[in-house]
């Protein structure tokens, strides 16, 4: 229970006069320690040579993910570095979900969806690339490096097309490095395989 | 996102709270809900339900209450409660009690706007947003001010359907200083504020941004601070250094450095046609800090520019509609859409805002076609518009 005194304080949050000195560390207002430097430590489990990033590939249903279906199906050899989040077209993917992606530790972003004129719902594929312009945009802004996010058009014919995005793409990011923002605000969590039990 | 800290307790902040905001002294005459932007025309929300919840301790069913995120924070409730609660407080308090108990709001726009205020946290981040500095505008490398850009490279990409240009805004601001005698430094390496996630209750996310900045401000040596972005302005002269106590720096609102150089004389407007304009004031600027008449200096300094009033202007004046990215709806629509009636009834043909948010959210609500046929109102940003009339 506080002093009288300190109870009968005047209405101090928002209408507070600036620059004094706070008037008490509250759980909810006490300094917090500095961040563990999460960046780092990741370059070094990694080494330089070892680094193997994490790419989330965001791929519509109706081409991008039959793509790569048919490039596994067809023996094609990608390099496995991809989790695959199947959408029902490109045109969903908002620069939030990218942001995200990053945000959770993704070295890099693929959105891969249909040619225009092949979009199962007609201007979605467009949509996808005015939303990728901004994203793409806000990454460069961000200075986590622009080449960390691509936009590609697969169409669900072109296998061979798929593997070689990857191949170049997971090329690109391990130029890169490690991204800065891998692991700083949260960890990407990533389930091998969903059993039997967890379904 | 860091996740809720071991062994903190916020029921003791929220006891606290509830003292300091004076809630356990309502009763209950509803005039905080009468008054409402949000509860005019969502039923389904009360200030004055969620206050009660507050006050009897109802925390289950605070974590589980979507209006816990509905209000807009506008802080007119506390003008109008006759027992001087101060809604504001509760409401950031609540939100971080709901917030580390596992609670969150629907953001707007997929959450966009937090992952990028979230990622800004990274310390070894490196940012390139200041691409658009050129050669209309005079910034310098070493002084004693500091112009504070805040989100506004950011948001002129991620709105830029709406049409708000939050960049023209941020230079208009940047030559208004240059004509009132100041070239300021930017920060290339600038956070956001973190005046959202504050509000959204993710108060964690919000110290380090807050940190980040005021380290590379110390770095800087500056002694002053400009902010155009009332949020910016608001959060950094009242939230930082409840955080950080002494700041040792001064902060400024653009519009006070202006309103005084027009005084001095220094700072002079050219006519540049006639034109009647309406303003909006910002929830942070008006009755967050209490700063009216310092915009109207300057509509008013300049020729050829009439000011008419909107009946709730001031400390009356209603919010644009959405608060920290959090709460847009349907509900939303129809307050801007009242208050864009509103300000076409005054006979301007301009709303002038001051606020990158107003302009994002008001210019929006003018997407709506039927809407802007039938208002026929231009969307001016008070810092973009002031700049096109430097004499
Ligand atoms: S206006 Fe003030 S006293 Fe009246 S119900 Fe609302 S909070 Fe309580
Ligand atoms: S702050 Fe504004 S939106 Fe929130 S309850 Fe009060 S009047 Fe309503
Ligand atoms: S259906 Fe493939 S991008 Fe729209």
């Amino acid at each position: 229970m506080p002093k009288k005194a300190e109870r009968e304080t005047e209405r101090p949050p928002d209408a507070a006069s600036p620059g004094k000195k706070a008037r008490r560390k509250s759980v909810l207002w006490r300094e917090i320690p500095e961040p563990k430097g999460a960046h780092a430590a990741r370059v070094e489990e990694g080494g330089d040579g070892g680094f193997e990033p994490r790419i989330v590939a965001f791929a519509c249903n109706w081409c991008s993910y039959p793509a790569a279906d048919a490039a596994g199906i067809s023996k094609l050899q990608y390099p496995p570095n991809a989790r695959i989040i199947r959408v029902m077209c490109a045109g969903r993917i908002h620069p939030g979900f990218v942001l995200r992606a990053l945000e959770l530790g993704a070295d890099g972003v693929l959105v891969s969806g249909c040619h225009f004129e092949d979009c199962h719902y007609l201007f979605g594929a467009r949509r996808a690339a005015e939303q990728f312009e901004k994203t793409a945009e806000i990454v460069r802004m961000l200075g986590i490096g622009p080449e960390r996010v691509r936009y590609e058009q697969i169409s669900a014919a072109e296998a061979p097309k798929f593997a070689k995005v990857m191949h170049e793409f997971v090329e690109d990011v391990k130029k890169l490095g490690p991204s800065p923002l891998a692991g700083a605000t949260g960890e990407l969590e990533v389930p091998e395989a969903v059993s039997e039990e967890t379904t | 996102m860091a996740a809720a800290e071991e062994g903190v307790d916020l029921r003791e902040e929220m006891a606290d709270a509830l003292k300091k905001s004076r809630a356990l002294l309502c009763y209950e005459c509803g005039k905080c809900t009468g008054i409402c932007p949000v509860a005019r025309f969502d039923r389904s929300f009360s200030p004055r339900s969620l206050l009660v919840k507050a006050v009897r301790g109802e925390d289950a069913a605070l974590v589980d209450d979507v209006n816990v995120w509905s209000c807009l924070t506008c802080k007119l409730c506390d003008a109008r409660c006759p027992a001087a609660i101060d809604y504001g407080l509760l409401t950031k308090t609540v939100r971080a009690f709901v917030h580390h108990e596992g609670g969150e709001g629907t953001c707007t726009h997929g959450g966009a706007v937090q992952a990028l205020m979230r990622i800004m946290t990274t310390k070894e981040l490196e940012q390139d947003r200041l691409s658009w500095v050129d050669d209309s505008i005079d910034v310098s490398k070493t002084g004693d001010t500091i112009y504070f850009v805040g989100c506004a490279p950011y948001f002129d990409v991620v709105f830029s359907e709406t049409g708000a240009k939050t960049l023209d805004s941020a230079k208009g601001a940047i030559r208004l200083l240059n004509a009132a005698g100041v070239k300021p430094m930017l920060l290339p390496n600038e956070r956001c504020c973190g005046h959202d996630l504050l509000w959204n209750g993710d108060v964690e996310n919000f110290r380090m941004l807050a940190r980040e900045n005021l380290r590379m401000i110390e770095e800087s040596g500056a002694s002053r601070v400009v902010v155009s972005c009332p949020e910016g302005y608001a959060t950094m002269k009242v939230d930082y250094p409840r955080v950080f106590g002494d700041l040792g720096f001064e902060v400024v609102h653009l519009t006070e450095l202006l309103a005084e150089a027009i005084d001095g004389g220094s700072l002079t407007f050219a006519g540049n046609g006639e034109t009647t304009v309406t303003f909006q004031d910002p929830c942070r600027l008006g009755r967050h800090m209490g700063i009216y008449d310092a915009p109207r200096a300057i509509l008013s300094a300049m020729p050829g520019v009439t000011l008419v009033d909107m009946p709730h202007s001031r400390e009356r004046a209603i919010c644009c509609g959405v608060g920290g990215w959090m709460n847009c709806t349907s509900f939303s629509k129809m307050i801007q859409a009242a208050r864009l009636r509103e300000a076409k009834a005054t006979g301007a043909s301009t709303l002038v805002t001051a606020c990158p948010k107003c302009e994002i959210h008001l210019k929006c609500a003018l997407n709506d076609q039927t809407l802007k046929d039938e208002v026929q109102l231009e969307i001016a940003d008070l810092w973009a518009l002031a700049a096109s009339r430097l004499g």
